[in-house]
């Protein structure tokens, strides 16, 4: 066995793209479906919670994808849960089980789990944010053991928006996870709370001292959201945010996903507060 | 230093010689500009141009690359083939410093294997500037009007003959069988040294303020109005970063053949000042406004890239200048943030995030 990211770095290429097989398609919303991906039999993602992956079709092109299955999960295939934005992810929507995709990675810095261990863990998400956070989340729960309270905040644009519905009802479901939701636009059974993410702050008390807060979403969620954060007293290193920028190579060379100096795709797109405070484009 | 001296009188055997080996580029007159072409002997080359429309960044990251070649069934998948060895005669030192900083930023992290082909593929000689190129430049500010590494051969017009500073073994052996190029004596060192030292009074200072204090004067100048100033005139042609030796990034997409059954993997240049080049999923834009655009571009000369890879992103060559409708230059723009921030007071600036860098 070994690992995907030395196959992409022995190659002569670090853009050659391996060629893995979807084994499983299904629908989660309209515009998102959840892809479960097979390499090929002598290679392992070994990934951690928040890389993502390169994903490319022949003659249509490449995008970053974040790895939404966890670690912890993945019995030599992973998953990828694909929103249809445009011309690659409207072709791998129309893709179905048996077929190619390449895939290179997984990049970037993901989430630092070890320093995560035996604090309350805050998950703050808004819309497709709950890809790259499922990941982390079933990983924390799949050690729950080693962790504190577990709180998730979540919101969507409506209900038909939330993803992974049926696991999130199973987490929520547990007397160890804490589940609030909202959404912007309610149907008429929705007996939850309606608003923008912040809306459910007042609902949580922490720990301050003892708290880790996980935010993903879309960037305009991220100065609200840190807003509330330092209302609750967390400590800078201990606020992480998942950066995603444009990305195109993955691997530091193309300069699309620059966040003042730094390469998103390398140094991030995991980053702590305190890393990126004095980064004046972080959070434009 | 180890030294060759050749009579001008057998320039032209030995660039004929050269040709007969490889493919050799060098700079050429074309429409009453200057531009790195194909020579075909050594008539058309100009070693004495001020400065070409594009550096020669070109032969290391073509316009236009293929990185992958295929077959739409997946049936085959190839990394594209290896480019020809080519000699690149008379490049200027800035642009030898350029390249310094390309080989840093695509062998940093992860190699890119393409670039490494071409600059493995590439023997690059350059020549001593004696005299400044024109007005937009100030490769003496940014350290860049000489150099002593970085080429395979340098070569010092010392009037009836040429010096050549030999760089590498590559550059040595073009010399091979070559009869006409003699080790330097201690006359010929004297002269090469006495033809250097006298070179700078042609150089003068164009920035009010000294290089290493660039970082900091843009950092101070994060919030300055003069990009909202900067914005209002810039048309995001993109020009400037095409032209710069220091620009290298780039778009990747897919081209597929009108029958539907080859494909490429591309990349090309590509620009930060185009409207959508931070722009992601959903709509939102990172650097929608000009101003914030045209405040990346200095900021990643002059700042980013001494964060990232501990080399400044500009070398003074003064094509982006040359380049732009507009009007926008470099020397002005810097040297108005120095106005402004009254830079001769400012403190060295450490930078705070090296640690995330690292
Ligand atoms: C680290 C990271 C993780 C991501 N994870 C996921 C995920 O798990 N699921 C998911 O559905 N999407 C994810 N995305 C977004 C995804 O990469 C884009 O939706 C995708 O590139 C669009 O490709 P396209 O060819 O279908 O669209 P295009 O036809 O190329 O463009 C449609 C829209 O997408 C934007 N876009 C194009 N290229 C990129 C790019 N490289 N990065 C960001 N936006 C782009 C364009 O500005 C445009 O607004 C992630 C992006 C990043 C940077
Ligand atoms: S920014 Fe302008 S002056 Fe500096 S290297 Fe690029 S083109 Fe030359
Ligand atoms: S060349 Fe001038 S006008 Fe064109 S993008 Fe650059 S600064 Fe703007
Ligand atoms: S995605 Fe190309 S440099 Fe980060």
């Amino acid at each position: 066995m070994s690992f995907l990211l030395e196959e992409v770095k022995q190659s002569d290429s670090i853009y050659m793209p391996i060629p893995a097989r979807i084994t499983a398609v299904s629908t989660l919303t309209a515009e998102e479906k959840l892809f479960t991906i097979e390499l090929p039999h002598e290679l392992s993602l070994e990934h951690d919670p928040g890389q993502f992956v390169e994903v490319s079709v022949l003659g249509v092109g490449e995008a970053p994808i974040s790895i939404t299955s966890s670690p912890s999960r993945s019995n030599g295939t992973f998953e990828l849960c694909i929103r249809k934005v445009g011309d690659l992810t409207k072709v791998i929507h129309n893709m179905d089980r048996g077929d190619i995709i390449g895939i290179r990675g997984p990049f970037g810095r993901g989430f630092p789990v070890e320093r995560f261990r035996g604090k309350d863990i805050l998950f703050v998400c808004g819309g497709l944010g709950m890809a790259p956070l499922r990941s982390l989340v079933n990983e924390v729960l799949d050690d729950r053991g080693n962790y504190g309270r577990v709180i998730l905040l979540y919101g969507a644009r409506s209900p038909g928006d939330i993803l992974f519905k049926e696991e999130i009802r199973e987490w929520d479901a547990r007397p160890d996870v804490a589940v609030h939701l909202t959404v912007d636009r309610p149907s008429d059974d929705w007996d939850r709370k309606v608003g923008v993410i912040t809306t459910l702050f007042p609902d949580v008390q922490v720990d301050p001292r003892n708290t880790v807060a996980v935010v993903v979403g879309p960037p305009v969620m991220y100065p609200y959201v840190l807003k509330e954060l330092k209302t609750l007293r967390i400590p800078k290193g201990n606020i992480w945010f998942s950066f995603e920028r444009r990305m195109k190579c993955g691997v530091g060379k193309c300069g699309h996903c620059q966040l003042n100096h730094i390469y998103t795709c390398q140094t991030g797109p995991s980053f702590n507060y305190a890393e990126i405070e004095m980064l004046e484009e972080a959070f434009s | 230093m180890n030294f060759k001296i050749m009579p001008k009188s057998a320039f032209a055997d030995w660039v004929d010689r050269l040709i007969g080996s490889y493919r050799v580029v060098g700079p050429k007159r074309k429409h009453g500009q200057y531009v790195f072409d194909e020579l075909r002997g050594v008539e058309g080359l100009e070693l004495h141009y001020p400065t070409s429309v594009l550096p020669p960044k070109k032969y290391l990251v073509p316009q236009k690359e293929v990185l992958l070649n295929y077959h739409l069934d997946g049936s085959r998948l190839e990394i594209a083939s290896k480019p020809e060895p080519t000699v690149i005669l008379g490049i200027h030192t800035c642009d030898i410093h350029a390249l310094k900083l390309f080989d840093r930023i695509f062998s940093q992290g992860f190699t890119d294997q393409h670039y490494q082909a071409h600059r493995d593929s590439v023997i690059l000689v350059s020549i001593e500037c004696l005299e400044m190129c024109g007005p937009n430049a100030y490769c003496r500010d940014m350290g860049t009007a000489s150099a002593t590494e970085g080429f395979d051969l340098h070569m010092i017009d010392l009037g009836d003959v040429y010096a050549f500073n030999i760089g590498s073994q590559k550059g040595a052996d073009l010399f091979k069988g070559f009869r006409q190029a003699f080790d330097a004596i201690d006359t010929d060192v004297d002269q090469i040294n006495h033809v250097l030292a006298t070179k700078w009074d042609n150089f003068p200072y164009r920035l009010d303020f000294d290089v290493h204090e660039m970082p900091a004067l843009l950092h101070e100048s994060f919030n300055s109005t003069l990009w909202d100033e900067l914005g209002q005139k810039c048309l995001a042609c993109g020009s400037c970063t095409q032209v710069c030796p220091t620009c290298y990034c780039f778009d990747v997409t897919d081209e597929v053949d009108l029958l539907m059954e080859e494909g490429q993997r591309v990349r090309r240049w590509d620009s930060c000042q185009i409207h959508e080049f931070a722009m992601v999923a959903g709509g939102h834009n990172f650097r929608e406004r000009l101003a914030l655009r045209q405040r990346h571009r200095f900021m990643r000369k002059g700042k980013y890239q001494m964060d990232a890879y501990n080399m400044v992103g500009c070398v003074g060559c003064g094509r982006c200048a040359s380049a732009c409708l507009a009007g926008i230059t470099p020397i002005d723009v810097m040297n108005e943030l120095c106005a402004r921030q009254q830079c001769s007071e400012l403190e060295p600036f450490a930078s705070v995030v090296a640690e995330v860098a690292a």
